[in-house]
């Protein structure tokens, strides 16, 4: 498999008796959407804080662009071009728009030891940060302070930064909760436009975007992976219509 | 309502009006207050990097400001009894030389804030704050008991030490010196929150997962914070140690912790004069209630209050628009 970006090798991760992750594999290739769907509880938060980081893994590998990452940091990995959205905004939410983007350009770049000279006016700094600004759309929202964003500008943010890190892959934890219909379809447009660039790795519950956008899709319950394939493929799986879908139907 | 930058040449301006006019109707002490007023500023101007900038609530900073005081002590003392630090494996005598105190106070104090920082910040939130305050206490408990410099009874400084081409016993000039010093402190501070290191501290005191994943190393970022944090308090503990020519275990005291903590509270958290502002209140206060009680905590303790509950970022904070916080 030396042509995927990102390698989930035979994943464990127990909580005391709780088989979070009972032998994880999966692999997102190159240009793919790779959509990761399953109930509440299945582990795909867990499964994703052992890809980006802040879990480890009990038994297994992650490895990224050909190498073990497994016994990195967050921060390692996030410069080795992982680039992650969250599922709850996590941006600095006293800093402008501008401001959070250049932290990530700050971390892209290495420039964090660097004491003396204006960040905000740094050129590199702010040429990458606005590229990526312009890129979600939020050009106009520079100087707005982010907690005055609305939801849908902030995920449109959360992207952005993670766009800063010219990432090699796209860790995205449900980006379109709380779109609406809107929102949620211009988002997948443009999440169309980006894989080609990086393939994105995508936990997502709205199974509208889930089928319209992934080449392919694994389907997790509990713990592990009960199937792998295109979206026709899941679909008419009967398995996952049984422990998931079904499930959806009768809620 | 005014911009915080004209609040802050207000400020200064107080700072060079006030010891001017007591010099001019000759006052000393009140030069000695504003002296008081410069140092205590100093030390809380290093505090508020680490909890304003960084939300790293350190209980205790008097560790620093104490070593910084004791480094002079112990210099000093050694230049003023002619006796050498250490002969063996090479010889290390006192001095009286201000520069050269200040230096060794910064160095030592950044090593002791590197140790402290090390192990302090694989905590956060109650258990920073409560290891903090384990090794400022640990450093109080070691300096009273340790007889070589005086223990408890401190040690005494007879003359104040020497700056080249400044008569230091002369309070208008001591006072010049550490107006100078804080000056140019937080000129370097205000330098360093708008630079990369900067926004990348308060974004990471902001939310620490999302520094993380755009690839900053939070842990070593904040050590370099918190050691930058504590070599400004403890050059201020130098100069404080100067300026009364006498230090004692009370310097390491969490009491003075708290106090540096309540200039910052009082001024405005992170805000670039906050520190200044709160220790002139703060030593205004104790000079004036002081001398009508002996409970003065208490008018204290209901201005910090007043101030808690309805002045958002201090008194700083109250009185100016928020500015842009990195910007230009």
């Amino acid at each position: 498999m030396a042509d995927s970006i990102l390698d989930v090798v035979d994943v464990h991760k127990s909580f005391g008796a709780l088989k979070a992750s009972d032998g994880i594999s999966l692999t997102l290739k190159p240009g793919e959407i790779h959509a990761l769907i399953g109930p509440n509880g299945a582990g795909k938060s867990t499964l994703i804080k052992q890809i980006a980081g802040g879990l480890q893994p009990d038994e297994g590998a992650v490895k990224f662009l050909g190498q073990d990452i497994t016994g990195k940091t967050t921060a390692q990995r996030a410069q080795l071009g992982l680039g992650r959205t969250f599922q709850i905004s996590a941006l600095a939410m006293g800093f402008t728009v501008l401001e959070n983007v250049v932290l990530g350009a700050i971390g892209q770049s290495g420039s964090v030891f660097r004491f003396f000279s204006p960040a905000m006016k740094d050129r590199a700094l702010l040429d990458r940060a606005r590229n990526a600004l312009e890129r979600v759309g939020l050009s106009d929202r520079e100087t707005t302070i982010t907690s005055e964003l609305s939801h849908g500008q902030r995920r449109q943010l959360e992207v952005a930064v993670a766009l800063t890190l010219a990432p090699k892959a796209f860790l995205m934890d449900e980006p379109m909760a709380g779109l609406g219909a809107e929102g949620s379809r211009e988002l997948t447009g443009f999440l169309r436009t980006l894989k080609s660039e990086a393939p994105i790795l995508l936990v997502e519950h709205d199974m509208d975007a889930v089928f319209a956008l992934a080449d392919r899709i694994s389907v997790l319950v509990y713990g592990k992976i009960i199937a792998t394939g295109s979206v026709d493929d899941i679909r008419n799986n009967a398995e996952v219509k049984t422990a998931y879908l079904g499930e959806e139907d009768a809620a | 309502m005014i911009r915080e930058r004209y609040l802050n040449l207000i400020i200064l301006a107080g700072l060079v009006i006030v010891p001017a006019y007591a010099l001019m109707v000759d006052e000393p002490f009140t030069i000695t207050l504003a002296t008081k007023v410069v140092i205590l500023a100093l030390a809380g101007v290093g505090l508020n990097l680490a909890l304003g900038q960084g939300g790293l609530v350190s209980f205790g900073h008097a560790a620093y400001f104490g070593i910084g005081g004791y480094t002079m002590g112990i210099l000093a003392s050694h230049a003023q009894n002619y006796t050498p630090l250490m002969t063996s494996p090479f010889l290390i005598e006192g001095t009286n030389s201000m520069p050269v105190i200040w230096l060794v106070a910064v160095v030592v104090s950044a090593l002791l804030a590197l140790l402290i920082g090390a192990l302090s910040l694989r905590t956060s939130g109650v258990y920073f704050i409560m290891v903090t305050l384990a090794f400022g206490q640990m450093l109080y408990y070691f300096a009273i008991s340790w007889p070589a410099y005086g223990g408890e009874d401190g040690l005494s400084i007879y003359v104040r030490n020497q700056f080249p081409g400044v008569n230091t016993l002369v309070p208008i000039q001591f006072y010049g010196l550490c107006f100078a010093i804080l000056l140019i402190v937080l000129f370097l501070v205000d330098r360093l929150n708008k630079s990369p290191f900067g926004l990348a501290l308060d974004g990471a005191h902001q939310n620490e997962e999302r520094a993380l994943t755009v690839g900053i190393n939070v842990y070593r970022l904040r050590l370099v914070a918190f050691v930058i944090s504590g070599a400004i308090t403890g050059l201020a503990g130098a100069l404080f140690a100067d300026l009364n020519r006498f230090v004692s275990p009370v310097m390491f005291d969490w009491h003075t912790s708290g106090q540096i903590m309540i200039f910052i509270i009082l001024g405005g958290v992170a805000r670039l004069f906050g520190p200044i502002v709160g220790a002139a209140l703060y030593i205004l206060l104790e000079h004036f209630l002081g001398g009508l009680s002996e409970y003065w905590f208490i008018y204290l303790g209901a201005i910090l209050l007043f101030v808690v509950l309805f002045a958002k970022g201090g008194i700083v904070g109250g009185l100016s628009k928020k500015e842009m916080s990195h910007g230009g």
